[in-house]
């Protein structure tokens, strides 16, 4: 950084499109997804001086972009960066804004805009971008001065990466970009609006450490907050300390290691049969960095009814904003978990009672997990649950797995069983059809070491199919693994429970030929129709080094359950 | 219950923080009943006072909503008790030779000015609580109003709150 200035005379002068990219070395980005457009050409054309530095990713259509850079930044924890031009680039990024918003995932999004002279005029490839995503952005920002340019990028990248994480778009106007002003990036922000809580009241904490200890039938709750936070490892030592139950949302798994004794799995309308019932029978529920969706708690004057609630949150608005909480505490999960372990640090003799009181709760959760486990039945065709199972065994676990969103969604989130966290990638909150394998090219971006896979349908899956060619290009070695069933898979299943198993308009009459559309776009395709084909596929596909489609043909009508019916109480679960 | 609650919010003075704030009500269903907004003795601060209505726990999410937007600097809740209400009226007041008389006397008992006059109108102006300006439109009313328009609500918190 330059602070020398000479009197009047200016240093370190360079255009918007150079200050742009200077700004983005600074926070540390080295990858960005995006693709070229009028607005932004003199970005672009700044960016071929920088090859050295910047890794961009060409995708094929910027919804791609923006779930690739979601993906990024959920596998590493890092922002995400999306550079798009103007009009139908930053509208096409609109689904991919919202899903990162709805998850929490922070990014950051420069979009390019007509010039300042032409805003408002209905010029060529204009559209009111901050307008359309004030709703499902953070925060976001017309620059219409070049003065303002390298603070907005700081605030942008400070707001995305802090509190309650979240996108955060930058207009950017032609005329902007190719302005001259000095470069000095800023060190600190200063936005008298935002300032969020991390450390929790230690008020709070005590009494929730007391409660804690009081409680005959704890449970935790544990949300996608665990993971964002990086709290995992504080997690399991609260957890491990007092013999402490646990279920997971779908955005928190990874959170906890799915199969470690006190993990009870996920919760909610395709929960587990323990967990579900764990949550109506708990006499104290401790929800961390989770929000008390409607898809977890179904009828919500019925969740958790013999419970008394804490909860654990950055965002004070997700508190008490379903469910009355007793005990709320705002905060960053990380550091509440870590005071409240400080809290009860030395108290050996009332942890040992508390764990000794509650043996029985323990084992009255595992006497419900054994009634009723996870479970299918296997005949001759593939269940889609088995694929999934040999998926989790053939990687030990140890993939970054984006999905889609639907059935393959759901029992991806029951049958891979999760080790670490920020290896589930799935859109939670929005529910996007589409999203996961631009993410898991993003996550493959961030982790070229890793296997990374998308669980997808064959619905879901020719929603960014054209990213294949991505794939191809970086040669990303992702493997998409299509549940196939010919169907929308979920909405047949709710189809056939909820109305009458009329099918309206959810069979996916025709399908393309997914392994020479691998092939067609120079990734490879295999098959397996057969359960005995399920391995060998998986086997193969891991050994090659190269993008692969694996096409599952499985059973057509194969639901998943447990399944709660939307709206009744989460006892009240249809299972196998 | 649905109530009335007055809302101060102190934002930074940019473009499109109505909008934000605005938009933050309509996409969650919260009404707003009036709305005023002015800068502040601070370079680019603003203050909005915003009426709506709603039940205790709305009024806590629409709370804690506004604090989540980054403009937004600090949100006060006002009630009758701890604060001062006033909005102004202007009303244009049919007037003729035989409620002329009446229109002054009310004038007078209301505390207001008339600001204009042509041969058949007044115009008045009136300040005060919500409650103030109610009774002296029942009183108009009878006399033909011919056009009305109201401030909306502004609120300052009581000197003896803030002692």
């Amino acid at each position: 950084m330059n602070h020398n200035r000479n009197n009047n005379t200016k240093k370190n002068l360079m255009t918007g499109s150079k200050i742009i990219i200077e700004s983005l070395i600074n926070e540390g980005v080295d990858t960005i997804f995006g693709y070229p457009g009028g607005a932004v050409l003199n970005i672009y054309d700044e960016l071929l001086n920088y090859k050295d530095k910047i890794k961009h990713v060409l995708v094929r259509h910027e919804q791609g972009a923006a779930h690739a850079a979601d993906g990024y930044a959920r596998a590493s924890g890092k922002v995400g960066v999306v550079l798009v031009t103007s009009g139908p680039g930053a509208t096409n990024t609109i689904t991919g804004i919202a899903t990162a918003n709805m998850d929490s995932v922070p990014m950051v999004i420069i979009t390019g805009q007509v010039p300042t002279n032409l805003i408002g005029n209905d010029a060529f490839q204009e559209a009111d971008t901050v307008g359309i995503t004030r709703p499902c952005t953070k925060h976001n920002y017309l620059v219409k001065d070049i003065k303002d340019l390298a603070r907005t990028i700081k605030e942008a990248f400070y707001i995305a990466s802090t509190g309650r994480p979240g996108p955060v778009l930058i207009d950017i106007p032609k005329d902007i970009t190719s302005s001259v002003y000095e470069f000095d990036y800023p060190e600190t922000v200063q936005l008298h609006g935002y300032n969020p809580t991390y450390f929790g009241h230690h008020i709070q904490i005590a009494k929730l450490a007391s409660e804690i200890l009081k409680a005959k039938k704890p449970l935790l709750y544990i949300g996608g907050g665990v993971i964002s936070s990086n709290a995992s490892a504080e997690l399991f030592e609260l957890a491990e300390l007092l013999d402490l139950p646990i279920t997971s949302t779908l955005m928190g798994l990874g959170g906890f290691p799915s199969c470690h004794p006190l993990f009870f799995g996920m919760l909610g309308m395709h929960g587990t049969y323990a967990a579900n019932m764990a949550i109506s029978n708990a006499d104290f529920i401790v929800a961390i960095g989770a929000r008390f969706d409607d898809r977890v708690t179904g009828k919500v004057e019925e969740f958790g009814r013999n419970a008394k609630f804490a909860h654990i949150d950055i965002d004070p608005s997700s508190i008490g904003k379903n469910v009355k909480i007793e005990i709320p505490v705002v905060g960053d999960v990380k550091s509440v978990l870590s005071s409240l372990l400080e809290v009860l640090n030395g108290r050996n003799e009332e942890i040992s009672e508390a764990k000794y009181e509650r043996l029985g709760w323990l084992e009255e959760i595992n006497a419900w997990k054994y009634e009723h486990p996870l479970t299918y039945k296997m005949n001759d065709v593939i269940k889609p649950q088995y694929v999934i199972e040999k998926i989790y065994e053939l990687t030990g676990g140890e993939a970054i797995i984006a999905t889609e969103v639907g059935q393959s969604q759901m029992w991806t989130a029951q049958f891979y069983k999760f080790k670490n966290p920020r290896t589930l990638l799935t859109s939670g909150g929005l529910g996007t059809m589409g999203f996961g394998f631009p993410a898991a090219i993003g996550a493959q971006m961030a982790h070229p070491d890793k296997i990374v896979f998308d669980i997808a349908g064959d619905g879901s899956i020719q929603m960014n199919i054209q990213e294949l060619a991505t794939a191809v290009q970086y040669n990303l070695p992702v493997k998409i693994a299509i549940i196939n069933n010919n169907f929308l898979g979920m909405i047949r299943q709710w189809q056939e429970l909820f109305y009458h198993k009329r099918y309206s308009f959810s069979e996916m009459n025709v399908n393309p030929d997914f392994v020479k559309l691998a092939e067609a776009y120079g990734a490879v395709g295999l098959r397996a129709k057969d359960p005995d084909d399920v391995v060998p596929v998986i086997e193969k596909a891991l050994s090659i080094k190269r993008p692969v489609i694996m096409d599952f043909i499985v059973d057509r009508e194969e639901s998943v359950y447990p399944m709660v019916a939307p709206g009744s109480p989460i006892t009240g679960m249809l299972l196998v | 219950m649905e109530k009335t609650h007055i809302l101060s919010i102190t934002v930074e003075n940019e473009s499109g923080v109505l909008t934000r704030v605005a938009g933050l009500f309509s996409a969650r269903g919260f009404n707003i009943d009036s709305i005023c907004v002015a800068k502040t003795l601070e370079k680019n601060e603003s203050k909005m006072i915003i009426a709506t209505s709603g039940d205790a726990q709305i009024l806590e999410q629409i709370v804690k909503q506004l604090n989540r937007l980054i403009n937004v600097i600090k949100v006060q809740e006002f009630t009758d008790d701890d604060s001062v209400l006033r909005q102004t009226v202007l009303v244009k007041v049919n007037a003729d030779e035989t409620t002329k008389g009446d229109i002054f006397r009310i004038k007078e008992i209301f505390n207001g000015r008339i600001i204009d006059v042509s041969r058949n109108h007044y115009t008045l102006e009136v300040t005060g609580s919500e409650k103030k300006i109610d009774s002296l439109i029942d009183i108009l009313r009878p006399l033909g109003i011919k056009d009305i328009v109201k401030t909306g609500i502004i609120a300052l918190a009581s000197a003896k709150k803030i002692i």
